[in-house]
This record gives structure tokens, C-alpha cells and sequence, in this order.
């Protein structure tokens, strides 16, 4: 079922929190209740709080060690295929397969590879970059970034109904609770 | 008062800031703008400065390396000088960043920001010396390796070809992380700007950063990560560069002390040029609260840790002349102590080993004037240090008949004045435009203040 704000359609319901500890106590409550489709927004990175709203998640992770060994590959196969097979230059006898030597260009395009593989991976995972989302219409939004708590049941939420939603959400104790259109 | 408490009760952040007070201090040196006319002025003489390096540049290159004071043997002049320099002072900010996050010492966080910007113009402005030294920079791109029409390769066993790749990397990599601590700091202007204009750039740069937990979550992680790329990358930059000396054969480059002394020097250089840029910054923008005697304390500390492992290397540097028992290796290190060039040694000396040891003392880690004074004379004596190594290693190697001297010229003290200029050119326009203290880093210390009991 669709609900709607004027004429437009239910993103979700939002209340604020004046303090960090409240919204984790909050996200655990609802969590708890069965909510599923929560998300919080906090002007910095809140310990315990991936914890409380179910989204931990490694993938990050991944993608510097993908990149990082994409990178290194990269680079050994460049100087390997360029000085052995296209453009062998014979210095001396010394060998042209020279290992040791390839080393440092290999670890460093490894080092770029991961920071690059784990900066566009990061913005991705996150769904970033991004023109506009329905929160942004909030009007007190921007305090999101100064000092507020905020927390979000979006309609997409199995057990999402309106009332109900309104009425958990202020039995957290919230300063405000606001309906977001989408 | 201050200077008689202990370390550990002056505060990282003083009591009474709240999360907003830290956002609206910052965000408003940033979007009100300049408060006194003298900054404007002095904007000015930097911009002056930096149009004097563009001519300089441009001069050179128009007319050649006949400009500069060298010759051969001294082929590498003031120009690797620079470089050397720059590329040092572009170290501490990374190893700020990266390492004391690792560590999880949180008085990082007031200086890692402008750190990190003075670490990315530092090491840009190095980046651009090569090109000045180079005679024909129009052939630079023979170092990228790419499928050419010639059918040429880079030469992979050459130091120069792995310097690029250590500069290039640390450039991009040190730029990624600065972009990615300013996005939520961007996000927060965004939020706080009036007109429409400074909301649309500083939320177009937001890239739609909206603090959620789940942005938070992958944001994090991949912080920390980038740091622990960054902290083997920092060492292997300087110990690269430092490859290029020690992979010759000329006596005085020619040592294995160098990548270990070469870092070492770099932070060294990288943390002086930390304490002399946070001094007038903190005074200038009222920074009092969020950068404090403890910072400088810790900073201090840092530079004497530093400078024992340059001290110890200049050490190792006579005792291997001596030990070696080559005859070239020895007089290259006579020749520093009483040549032509001993008042650039002697003076170096007493910057980075006599002056240094001024820091042991409480008195002058927390006085501002006192330890501003000591980083700059520092700063001074590690690039006469770079001078020492590249100048008089050269210039009597081998066969004396092949000796000579060489002496700067107008161009090249043009170069090293107008590079300053150019680096405080682009300082004041972050400093103007972007925040130079992480806000959401601040709220953080905040929170973890109010945690403790």
C-alpha cells in the first residue's frame, strides 16, 4: 500500500534526535520491533550505530584488495611485456626479466589501484554521487550536518503503516517527527 | 598558566564547544570570508610571487638551463634542491593523516586537514621543479609508459623512471584522501551557505553527501584503508627519490644510508613546516580552542624524534666515509667540513643538531614565538642539507681536473622565492574555500569528550 503527503508519495518518516546516544537507543528499539528498512543520518560517523540499524558491511573492503592486485598485476604484466617481449634491451648480459627492479612500479600502481578502486567503491556502495534525495526536502535537514540526529522508517518497510510508524517513532522521545514525501 | 600544566591535562579541544559551535566556528571562516584587510595584502605579495615563478618557469624554458647556476660536473643545481625540499615537506601531512589515525591519536585531528593540503601543494610544486631542471621538458612524456609510435619503452631498471611513478602515486593518492575527509566538511557548508551559488558548487563537490549510517559505514572503512595504503607509500616516496642519488656512482649519493635518511629528513622538514604554518594560522583565525599548546607539544616532540634519526644518519654518513675506506667517499666528506661549500655544512649543522635540541625543554615546546623560531630555522637548515648533499657531491668527484664549483643565479633564487610564493598562493585559497580543520572530525572529538566522564 502507497501513502501519500499532499500529492505526492510517502519516502518515509523521520524523527530527530538531540543526541547520539538516543538515536542508537532508538534504532535498536525499532530494529527490535521488526522494522527493517531504517536509516539514520548523523553529521559524523556514530560508534554502535551500523550495529543498531543491521548494515554492517565489508565490501569496501574488497574493493581495495581488488583494485590493489589489479593494479600490481597491471603494472608487473606492463614491465614484463615491455621489457622482455616488445622492446628488449640487452645491458651487459644482465637478465631481462629483471624482478627486483619491476618491484617498486608494480607496489606502487598496487597502492593506487586500491585508493582508487576503494574512493569510487566507497561512492558507489554509498549510491554517490547524487543530484537530490527525498530527505533533502526536510527543511530542517541541514542540521544533519551540524549537530542533529535524524532517523528514517522509508515506506518501503514491510510492516510500514503511518499510524503506527508516528506513534513508535514518538514514543522514542524525539524533538520532532515528520512525514518525508518522496 | 598553561605552560605549567602537564602534558596530559591541556585539552585537545578546549571544554565548552558543543557540535554546533565547532560547525558554525569553522564554516564561518570559510563563508564569511576574509575579516581583516591586512590577509587581502598579503594575498597579494603571494600572488605577486607566484606570477614570479610562472616567469621564471616560463623563462627557462624559453631560454634554457644556461639560467641556472650549474655546469658539469654540479649538473644538478638548486632546481633537485627544490625538489628534495618540497617532496619533504609534503610528507608530515600524509603521515599525519595516516599514520596517527592508525594510531588513533586524535589531537590529529585539529592539524590533519591543512596538513594535508600543504602536503598536496608541496608536493605538486615539487612535481614541477624536474620539469624546470629537465633542459628539454618537452620530452618528459618519454617516462610514460604508452604504446608510441616510436616503438620506445621506459626503462624499467632507472630510479628517475620509478620516482615519477612514487611522485605521481603520491600525489593522487594523498589528493584522494584530502577529497575524501572534505566531503562531509562540504556537505556541512552546503548546508550552511546562503547564497545560491555556494550552495550549488559546495553541493555539487557534496557529491549528494547526506551522513547517512550506511555512507558512514563504507566511508569509514575505506578511510582507514586509504590510511594504511598511505603509510608504506609515504616511505617508499622519499626512499625512491632518494634512489636516484644512491643508484650512482658518485661519491656522496652513492650510500645505502640514503632511503631510511631520506625519510627521516622528510619528516623532519614535513613537521617543521606543520608548526611554522599552524602558528600564524592559529592566530590569525582564531583557532585557539581547537589547536592548542598540546598540539605544539606533541608536534615538538615529533620534530626531536624526527631530527635524532637525521642526526644518527649524518653519523652513519661519516663513520661509512671513514669505514669504507674509499679514498673518494672520504674526501667528499672532508671536502663538506672545510671545502668551498662548509658554510652551507656548518650551518646545517647547527640548525638541524644544535638549535634542534632546544626542544627538550618544556619552556620552548609551549611558547609559540620560541618554537616558530626553531621550525624555521629548521625549514632553513633542511634545505641546506639538500643543498650539501646535491652541490658538493658533484662538484669534486673523481679526477680533479674534472673539479669546479657552481653558484646560483637570479633564476634560481627566483625559482625557490617564487615556489614559496606559489605554495602560500594556494594555502590562502584553501584556507579562503575550503575548511582547514576537519568540522565533522571536531564534532567527533566533541562527542568523545562528552562520553568520557
Amino acid at each position: 500500500m502507497t501513502y501519500r503527503v499532499g500529492d505526492r508519495e510517502l519516502f518515509g518518516v523521520t524523527a530527530m534526535f538531540d543526541s547520539a546516544d538516543e538515536l542508537v537507543c532508538a534504532a535498536r528499539r525499532l530494529r527490535g520491533k521488526g522494522y527493517r528498512r531504517l536509516d539514520a543520518y548523523t553529521p559524523f560517523p556514530v560508534e554502535g550505530l551500523s550495529e543498531a540499524l543491521g548494515c554492517r558491511s565489508g565490501k569496501v573492503r574488497w574493493c581495495v584488495l581488488a583494485g590493489a592486485l589489479l593494479g600490481g598485476a597491471l603494472a608487473y604484466f606492463l614491465q614484463w611485456y615491455s621489457a622482455v617481449v616488445d622492446y628488449p634491451v640487452n645491458v651487459g648480459g644482465r637478465p631481462l626479466h629483471a624482478w627486483p627492479a619491476f618491484l617498486v612500479v608494480t607496489f606502487e600502481m598496487a597502492v593506487l589501484g586500491g585508493a582508487l578502486a576503494g574512493f569510487f567503491g566507497m561512492l558507489a556502495l554509498s549510491g554517490l554521487p547524487r543530484l537530490h534525495h527525498p530527505v533533502f526536502d526536510l527543511p530542517e535537514f541541514g542540521r544533519a550536518t551540524r549537530g542533529r540526529f535524524f532517523l528514517c522508517i522509508e515506506s518501503s518497510d514491510e510492516r510500514f503503516d503511518v499510524e503506527r510508524v508516528t506513534k513508535d517513532l514518538e514514543a522514542l522521545a524525539p524533538l520532532t517527527v515528520q512525514e518525508v514525501p518522496r | 598558566m598553561a605552560a605549567e600544566r602537564p602534558a596530559d591535562r591541556i585539552p585537545v579541544l578546549e571544554p565548552g564547544q558543543t557540535y554546533a559551535s565547532v560547525t558554525d566556528h569553522m564554516s564561518a571562516l570559510v563563508l564569511r570570508g576574509p575579516t581583516r584587510r591586512g590577509l587581502v595584502a598579503l594575498f597579494l605579495l603571494f600572488t605577486a610571487l607566484a606570477i614570479l615563478f610562472g616567469y621564471a618557469v616560463i623563462a627557462v624554458f624559453a631560454r634554457g638551463v644556461g639560467l641556472l647556476g650549474v655546469n658539469i660536473p654540479v649538473a644538478w643545481g638548486w632546481p633537485i634542491v627544490n625538489v628534495v625540499w618540497w617532496i619533504g615537506i609534503g610528507h608530515a601531512g600524509t603521515l599525519i593523516s595516516a599514520v596517527l589515525l592508525l594510531l588513533r591519536q586524535r589531537w590529529r585531528t585539529s592539524i590533519n586537514r591543512f596538513a594535508e593540503a600543504m602536503t598536496i601543494f608541496a608536493a605538486g610544486i615539487a612535481a614541477l621543479f624536474p620539469f624546470v631542471h629537465l633542459g628539454r621538458p618537452w620530452l618528459f612524456y618519454y617516462l610514460v609508459p604508452y604504446p608510441d609510435t616510436m616503438g620506445l619503452w621506459p626503462q624499467w631498471r632507472s630510479a628517475l623512471v620509478w620516482d615519477f611513478f612514487a611522485i605521481a602515486t603520491y600525489i593522487l593518492v594523498s589528493i584522494l584522501f584530502w577529497y575524501q575527509g572534505l566531503v562531509p566538511d562540504l556537505a556541512t557548508l552546503r548546508d550552511r551557505a546562503v547564497s545560491p551559488l555556494r550552495q550549488r558548487v559546495y553541493g555539487f563537490l557534496a557529491l549528494g553527501w547526506r551522513g547517512s549510517a550506511r555512507h558512514w559505514e563504507h566511508y569509514e572503512t575505506n578511510y582507514l584503508l586509504l590510511a594504511v595504503l598511505a603509510t608504506p607509500l609515504v616511505v617508499s616516496v622519499h626512499s625512491v627519490i632518494s634512489l636516484d642519488f644512491a643508484a650512482t656512482i658518485v661519491p656522496g649519493y652513492h650510500s645505502t644510508i640514503f632511503p631510511p635518511y631520506f625519510v627521516a629528513g622528510a619528516l623532519l622538514s614535513g613537521f617543521c613546516m606543520v608548526v611554522t604554518l599552524a602558528v600564524p594560522l592559529r592566530g590569525l583565525f582564531g583557532l585557539e580552542d581547537f589547536i592548542t599548546l598540546r598540539h605544539f607539544d606533541r608536534m615538538a616532540k615529533l620534530m626531536l624524534a624526527s631530527g635524532f634519526f637525521v642526526i644518527y644518519s649524518y653519523a652513519v654518513e661519516f663513520f661509512f666515509a671513514w669505514y669504507s675506506g674509499d679514498e673518494f667517499h672520504r674526501y667528499v666528506q672532508i671536502n663538506r667540513l672545510f671545502g668551498p661549500y662548509a658554510p652551507a655544512f656548518w650551518a646545517m649543522l647547527t640548525g638541524n643538531v644544535l638549535v634542534l635540541q632546544a626542544l627538550w625543554w618544556r619552556r620552548v615546546r609551549r611558547s609559540l614565538p620560541l618554537l616558530f623560531t626553531v621550525a624555521v630555522i629548521i625549514n632553513v637548515a633542511m634545505w641546506l642539507e639538500r643543498y650539501v648533499i646535491v652541490i658538493t657531491s658533484t662538484h669534486r668527484d673523481f679526477l680533479p681536473s674534472m673539479w669546479d664549483s657552481a653558484s646560483a643565479t637570479g633564476w634560481d633564487a627566483a625559482l625557490l622565492i617564487g615556489s614559496l610564493g606559489l605554495f602560500c598562493f594556494l594555502m590562502a585559497l584553501f584556507i579562503r574555500f575550503l575548511p582547514l580543520i576537519s568540522i565533522y572530525e571536531m564534532r567527533e572529538l566533541v562527542r568523545e569528550r562528552e562520553a568520557e566522564p
